[in-house]
């Protein structure tokens, strides 16, 4: 049995990393996520940390002080992620503690990559889009979408 | 009841204050969820936010949902088999840092039960006429086989 961490903001974030759920539940699981009420859809520890984007520089720092936090402490084989920012802050740090690092973006980006799926390029070892028109052969690799 | 959404992060005023007008003389029951935001609507309920935990009670009781392109809203109406209409927001009125929701309404018109209206306009006169693609089917509550293998392969090993 591996640790997976699982991240993803509110939202559509979250809803797309439930659909996905039968990937990595039969491991030790914990998750993140920028609500602590998100609770009530799983069984698992959850981390609720806070929510920021590019724009929010000083919330940005905090997050990513809280989601590596969370990443020593519980210090994963596997990080999942959906996105956004918190997920790109969990690859990054995971990156750099050796952790496998996996990230799908959103499927509510249709015509281009997030901005964070962008960047998550450097820190994933498996670095995937639900588009297949998105899909390059230097990646993001295409595989399947959450419907 | 029609259930109106923004989803959590952001106001969507001009969706709102479509919703407002439209319901203006029409008893229907509305509630809408605003989102962080200072317009106050005339003709009908509204809460800024619902909390995780009430939003399954308010999905099943809705027999509409009218919400912007956010997957969320509409990954979850399909979740609860409940017809969605959506319209997308637009990054020229400051409503979403771009437009992503452009993108997915383009994509999501294909779905059963999912209706596309571009702006106020086309939202007034779908729901006016109800013009609403109504044949959801319900969605399976987990991505697809291949998807999850793929995933599942790369976690494992």
């Amino acid at each position: 049995m591996k640790k997976v961490l699982a991240v993803a903001s509110g939202g559509g974030h979250w809803i797309q990393l439930l659909r996905l759920r039968p990937s990595f539940e039969h491991h030790k699981v914990q998750f993140i996520t920028t609500n602590k009420e998100f609770q009530k859809d799983v069984q698992n520890k959850l981390t609720a940390v806070t929510d920021a984007n590019k724009w929010e520089k000083l919330k940005l720092v905090k997050m990513f002080a809280e989601v590596l936090l969370v990443v020593i402490r519980f210090r994963p084989d596997v990080i999942i992620t959906t996105g956004a920012a918190p997920g790109f802050a969990a690859i990054f740090w995971g990156k750099f503690l050796g952790c496998k690092t996996i990230w799908i973006d959103s499927i509510a980006n249709a015509g281009e990559l997030s901005e964070s799926g962008k960047r998550a390029k450097k820190y994933a070892d498996v670095w995937l889009t639900q588009w297949k028109h998105l899909e390059t052969s230097n990646g993001p690799k295409f595989v399947g979408s959450v419907i | 009841m029609i259930f109106i959404t923004v989803g959590t992060q952001l106001p969507f005023d001009r969706l709102i204050s479509a919703i407002d007008n439209i319901f203006e003389s029409n008893k229907q029951q509305v509630l809408a969820q605003i989102g962080p935001t200072q317009l106050i609507p005339k003709n009908i309920e509204y809460t800024d936010f619902i909390k995780p935990t009430d939003i399954e009670g308010i999905y099943k009781k809705a027999t509409l949902i009218v919400a912007h392109a956010g997957m969320g809203s509409i990954l979850t109406a399909l979740k609860y088999q409940k017809p969605i209409v959506v319209m997308p927001r637009r990054a020229e009125f400051k409503e979403h840092r771009n437009d992503h929701q452009i993108a997915t309404a383009e994509w999501v018109k294909g779905l059963n039960g999912v209706t596309v209206a571009k702006d106020e306009i086309e939202l007034k006169s779908l729901l006016k006429n109800q013009n609403i693609n109504e044949g959801v089917e319900k969605i399976s509550p987990f991505a697809d086989d291949t998807f999850i293998r793929y995933l599942k392969d790369e976690i494992d090993f």
